[in-house]
Order: C-alpha cells, then sequence, then structure tokens
C-alpha cells in the first residue's frame, strides 16, 4: 500500500510536498532542510537527484544542483540522506530522478537500495509509463510508489495511460514550462485537474492529484487545494535556502503550510 | 529486410522516444505530419526545388589528386558539402524541417547549435520563410565561433549564450527543450542532427540521404565503380548517415565515422562516443554516450565545436553493434594536419568537423595502397575556423606561414 497516498489521505486531501535537492547545500545541510520540511507539517519530500542535463528544471535549481555536481556529489549520498530522514520522521521520501541514472545503476538494483533505505518511491519527469516497464515491475517489487508525469497537452488517451501506471500520486504538471517561481499560476492547472478528475473517475481508479511547477506562496498552495489533492513547491524552496540558509527556510516553510489552512473560495 | 528501409522508432535496441510527457504531444504531431509530408509528392518536389534553386545542389564530387598523391596514390573523393548554400551539409536537414513547421502552422524555430553552422542553416531558413528564431550556442561555441554567431544576428536570429553545464553542444540542445515546452504551441524544435527522439533520426537522416544518392551516382559515373569505403565525421552524425545511407546495403562499401579524439582517444579529454561510451539515455532517445558510473553524462572534448558532443545518433549506434560501419578515433592534432594538407594540396579548407574525415581518408589511403578508392563526405567548409587555426599553427607550428 502506498504510504505517500496515506499521507495524503491522512491530509484530508490538502498535501504539501517539497522538492529538496540532495545534496544541497551539503549532505547535512539537506538532511535539516528535509527535517524542516516534515517538523513544518509537510506531507511527503521530494528529494531531486541532481543531473546534469536537468532538461526539465529552472535556473534556481539548475544552479544547486550544478553546484553540487561539481563539489562530487554521488547518488549513494541521497541514499544516505534518506536512511537518516526516515530514521528521524516519518514523513515520506519520495526521489525525483531523470531517468539515465537509474538506467545505469539498473533499475532494479537502484529500487532495491531506495527500499533498503526506506524511500517511499520515484518521480521520473523524463520517463513516460510507455519506456517504464522494468520500472513498473520494479516497484511492484519493491513496494515502491511510481509518480508519471500528466501535463496540459497531455491527451486524454495519456491521461489514461498515466492514471494507470501511476501509484501515490499524478505529478500534475500545472503549466508548460519548466520549474521556477511564477506570479500567477496557470489556468492550464485547473483545466488538467478537472480532465484528470473525469478520467479516474472513469477509469475508477483513485489517485490523488498533486500539482506542481511555478508554486511559490502559500495563497498559492491555497489557491491550488482549492481543486487539486495537493501542491508541489520547490524553487521557492531552494531560493530561500539559497539566500539565507536553515532560517530562511523554515521561515519559508511556514508560509507555504499556512496555505494549507486557508480555504480558498 | 534492406538495412536502408529501417525507419525507427527503434534501431536495434537504439532510437525510441525518451522525452518528458509534457512533449509528447508535440513529438507525436511531428511523426504525423512527417510521414503526411513524406507521402505527399508536393512536398518532396517543394524541397527538390529548394535544393536546386537555393542550396546549389547537387553538390559537387571533386577528385582530390595531390591530396592522393602525398599519400600513397589511393583515389580520394570529396562530396563537396561545403559548397552548399551557408557552408555545411547542415541546410539539406534546415530546409526540410523548415517546410514542415510551416505545414504545421509554427511561426517561429528554435534550435541549438555547436559549431554555429546548423545555427546559420536554421537563421537563413527562417529569413527566407519569414520565421521567427532562437539559437542556443553554448557559450564556449560562441567564443570558439564567433564569425557563425554574427551570421546569426545579421540573418535576424536572437542567439543564446548557454552558460550552463560545460557550455557546449549538449548544453544547448537542453536549453533549446526548455524554450521548446514554453512555447510548443508556436515553435518548432529544428534538431541539427540525427539525435533526438524519433521522428528526428529517421527524418534528419533522410534530408541527409541525398548526399549520398548523389555520390553513388556521380562515383559510377565519375570513376566507374563504388568506392572502397565511405568516410564521414560524426558529431551527433547527421551528414555520416545522410552520406552513408544509400551505401548501406552495397556489402562491399566500407562505411566508416570518425570520431573526435581531442587530446586521445586513451586520454580523458574526447569526444569518442561510441568508440569509449556505454548505452544510456541522452536527448530522447537510447544510444551511446559518455556517462559516468552514476549515469551523469560526461563532458565530452574536441577542438571542433561540431563534434564536441557526449552523445551519437541511434542510427549510428546500431550499425555499429550489427557490424555494418566502423567507428575510428581522430584526434585534434590528426585533424589539423589533414586541415593543412587538404588546404594546401588542393586549395580547399575544410571546416575542422570534416578535416576528421579527411584525416581518417588519409589513414586508410596509406593503409590500403594504390588501388583503393575513397569517397569523403567534406561536410563543410573552414572560414569559420580560421581564427582556430591561425592559433594553432602559430603554436603548433611557427613555420606554418613561410613555407
Ligand atoms: C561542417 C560540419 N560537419 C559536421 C558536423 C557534425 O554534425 P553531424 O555529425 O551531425 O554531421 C557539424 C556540426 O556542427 C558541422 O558544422
Amino acid at each position: 500500500m502506498s504510504r505517500t497516498q496515506q499521507a495524503i489521505a491522512a491530509s484530508n486531501g490538502r498535501a504539501l510536498i517539497g522538492y529538496l535537492p540532495a545534496g544541497y547545500p551539503d549532505q547535512q545541510g539537506c538532511v535539516d532542510a528535509c527535517i524542516a520540511l516534515a517538523e513544518g507539517g509537510f506531507t511527503a519530500i521530494e528529494l531531486g537527484l541532481p543531473y546534469s542535463d536537468p532538461s526539465l528544471d529552472g535556473p534556481v535549481i539548475q544552479a544547486a544542483t550544478q553546484g553540487t555536481l561539481d563539489r562530487g556529489f554521488r547518488i549513494e549520498e541521497a541514499f544516505e540522506t534518506i536512511a537518516e530522514v526516515t530514521r528521524r520522521t516519518s514523513i515520506p521520501v519520495l526521489v525525483m530522478t531523470y531517468w539515465n541514472p537509474v538506467l545505469r545503476w539498473g533499475v532494479d538494483r537502484f529500487a532495491a537500495r531506495l527500499a533498503e533505505v526506506g524511500g517511499a518511491g520515484l518521480i521520473t519527469p523524463d520517463l513516460v509509463p510507455e519506456n517504464g516497464t522494468d520500472w513498473i515491475a520494479a516497484a511492484d517489487h519493491h513496494d515502491l510508489d511510481r509518480i508519471f508525469l500528466a501535463a496540459p497537452s497531455s491527451s486524454d488517451a495519456r491521461l489514461d495511460v498515466v492514471l494507470q501506471a501511476s501509484r501515490g500520486f499524478v505529478y500534475t504538471v500545472s503549466t508548460m514550462g519548466t520549474t521556477g517561481a511564477r506570479g500567477e499560476m496557470d489556468s492550464a492547472a485547473r483545466t488538467l485537474a478537472d480532465r484528470l478528475e473525469t478520467r479516474r473517475t472513469a477509469l475508477g481508479i483513485d489517485l490523488p492529484r498533486c500539482v506542481g511547477l511555478g508554486i511559490s506562496t502559500g495563497a498559492q498552495v491555497a489557491d491550488v487545494l482549492g481543486y487539486a489533492e495537493g501542491a508541489i513547491t520547490g524553487s521557492a524552496l531552494v531560493a530561500a535556502l539559497r539566500d539565507g540558509g536553515q532560517e530562511r527556510l523554515r521561515e519559508r516553510v511556514a508560509d507555504l503550510a499556512a496555505g494549507t489552512l486557508v480555504q480558498s473560495h | 529486410m534492406n538495412l536502408r528501409d529501417v525507419r525507427g522508432p527503434e534501431f536495434g535496441e537504439y532510437g525510441g522516444i525518451h522525452m518528458p510527457e509534457p512533449l509528447m504531444a508535440a513529438i507525436d504531431e511531428l511523426a504525423v505530419a512527417y510521414e503526411e509530408a513524406r507521402q505527399d509528392p508536393a512536398f518532396g518536389e517543394e524541397l527538390a526545388r529548394l535544393g536546386r534553386e537555393y542550396t546549389g545542389r547537387p553538390s559537387l564530387l571533386t577528385e582530390a589528386k595531390r591530396l592522393s598523391a602525398s599519400v600513397g596514390g589511393a583515389r580520394i573523393l570529396l562530396k563537396r558539402e561545403d559548397l552548399n548554400h551557408t557552408g555545411s551539409h547542415k541546410i539539406n536537414n534546415v530546409l526540410g524541417q523548415a517546410l514542415l513547421a510551416q505545414r504545421l502552422g509554427k511561426t517561429r524555430l528554435v534550435a541549438e547549435t555547436g559549431a554555429g553552422q546548423h545555427g546559420v542553416a536554421t537563421a537563413t531558413a527562417a529569413a527566407l520563410f519569414g520565421m521567427e528564431c532562437t539559437i542556443y550556442m553554448g557559450e564556449v561555441d560562441t567564443e570558439r565561433q564567433a564569425l557563425n554567431v554574427a551570421r546569426m544576428r545579421l540573418l535576424g536570429a536572437e542567439v543564446v549564450p548557454v552558460t550552463t553545464g560545460a557550455r557546449t553542444l549538449k548544453d544547448a540542445i537542453n536549453e533549446g527543450m526548455r524554450d521548446w515546452v514554453r512555447t510548443v504551441d508556436t515553435s518548432h524544435y529544428l534538431m541539427g542532427t540525427v539525435a533526438g527522439p524519433h521522428p528526428y533520426p529517421v527524418m534528419v537522416r533522410d534530408f541527409h540521404a541525398q548526399i549520398g544518392e548523389e555520390a553513388r551516382a556521380q562515383m559510377l559515373e565519375q570513376v566507374g565503380r563504388l568506392p572502397d569505403a565511405v568516410l564521414a565525421c560524426v558529431g551527433g552524425g547527421s551528414n555520416a548517415m545522410g552520406i552513408f545511407h544509400a551505401f548501406l546495403d552495397d556489402a562491399d562499401v566500407r562505411l566508416i565515422g570518425l570520431e573526435a579524439a581531442g587530446d586521445g582517444a586513451d586520454t580523458e579529454r574526447h569526444a569518442v562516443t561510441i568508440g569509449r561510451g556505454t548505452p544510456g539515455v541522452l536527448h530522447g532517445s537510447r544510444s551511446y554516450m559518455l556517462q559516468d558510473a552514476d549515469g551523469q553524462t560526461r563532458d565530452s572534448h574536441s577542438i571542433s565545436a561540431g563534434l564536441d558532443y557526449p552523445g551519437v545518433g541511434p542510427e549510428h549506434a546500431w550499425l555499429h553493434d550489427i557490424g555494418r560501419a566502423e567507428y575510428e578515433p581522430v584526434s585534434d592534432a590528426e585533424a589539423m594536419d589533414a586541415f593543412r594538407e587538404l588546404t594546401r594540396l588542393e586549395g580547399i579548407m575544410p571546416a575542422i568537423e570534416s578535416a576528421h574525415a579527411v584525416a581518417g581518408a588519409m589513414r586508410l589511403a596509406r593503409e590500403l595502397g594504390p588501388d583503393a578508392v575513397l569517397l569523403v563526405s567534406l561536410s563543410g567548409r573552414g572560414d569559420k575556423d580560421v581564427a582556430t587555426a591561425g592559433q594553432w599553427f602559430d603554436v603548433i607550428d611557427e613555420g606554418a606561414t613561410q613555407s
């Protein structure tokens, strides 16, 4: 059974998921940041693996992950971080990774190590379900969540494929673009969330929709939670860490988490 | 089945469509539109007309007699893509994709470029068709190919220097993809080589296949037989696939791709993707790539911006594995020697990319002796490389200007 989905259910469908880059600002700083999210009321953590060719990341996350790679980051460090965070808190930790590192490790070996350290599953931005047969099998075998993306441009047929392949939640891409704070949320997010609602009802699939890309304020979180079960935020957290360390991060966490308490109308 | 008839999405275990979900709809749309265009005689006719009246096709086949004599007498024939409008083979693919973009109702072209030749060709097509154009180019490449940056800007394109990663071609592709995901409604991503997700590898190869078709006919007419070997440089692999394709089912013709070996294939600074790489997924398709044990892409190195790429098109990976094509390294020093030889002996100054193919041909000529006949893809001209070559020869060979 999906721990992530249980955690989203326990939030009463008002989940808040935070992206943090593994190894940033350093190994211990990343653990501290994860703990700050867990203590600050976040529902789950999306731990991003720094990757040499992050084609869906905007400038803030790129700068953080590139610096991390430049200091010699290895993927094993992320597993150690997950082990420590899951030992100290009960928050589900999902790994967000581009696909080639998993392929290089070997899909089953990677999944086994993730399960061993207590990771909850994978978010795979550049893997579509059609190419994910090995991963879907490995996720089943190791009881891991597999979170695929649904995009505003996805046809209904593709939404069905994504809904049927996902476990945990569906990553509902808010806008056609890359990661990064945006002043205003796109109406595309709401339209996509509504389409996913129609499709999951038609298919009889009970899977939460968490909206990500561009969410950077508590007000935006409140807005998204008016029509979806979860909000995902990333660049705003990374920018806070970059500009003001753990202290600024905790302030940002509190601001964002406040958005889960406000009922938007 | 003929090797020539393989059309993807997979080439053996390589190729495929490995894209983020937001771009899947655009890729599907492109694949469908390309199949329709391919079967529409009007599309083919328009492209052929542009080839004749704009690019200057067919390109010449020139015998390099003084070069032959200097390497033991094997006949060396140069397929002169350097004479095309804009100075390289890249225009063949660009005109095809720009026409297709128009069919799709797109008004803007987005592309990456390494040496700048693909960017210049794309900016040229945008001017010709009245489209907007944005070109992403690694900052390292904007410096070593500054002339082409100026050309693109004069043609009306926006050139964006990319400062992330290694600041070369692979990072320019990443930035181009980020642009495309934002602008996909109005923009076509004009991939400059036979890499990327299906349909790019097969589509780009098709648009370049005329290189090999012309050359095969010209060989039969001018020499009276097919060559013993066809040689081409391989960055992503488009000029090589273009000239190889017509010969794929001529089992007696060796197909040899030359990869850029930078400081040397046995050093850490090279771009020998097939020779030294391992299979992985990069930029939308599965192929050989340079990567570390965590699957992070390794930086490539070559004096030639157009070959400085840690990936390669999937059809090449497949041709390598089935043994139909061979891939050999050529170092910076060997390529620059060939650049000088061809310039001095034939009065033809090649692009440094193409000089890698010339170096491979010179090596093979010495090995095979005077009975051999070699066909070389001279993919581009060297105007853009005058500054690099000037620097190289001043440093390496003080006497170069006097001899
Ligand atoms: C003249 C020339 N030849 C070759 C290449 C390498 O590309 P490809 O391997 O796709 O032919 C380039 C790329 O910029 C080029 O400008």
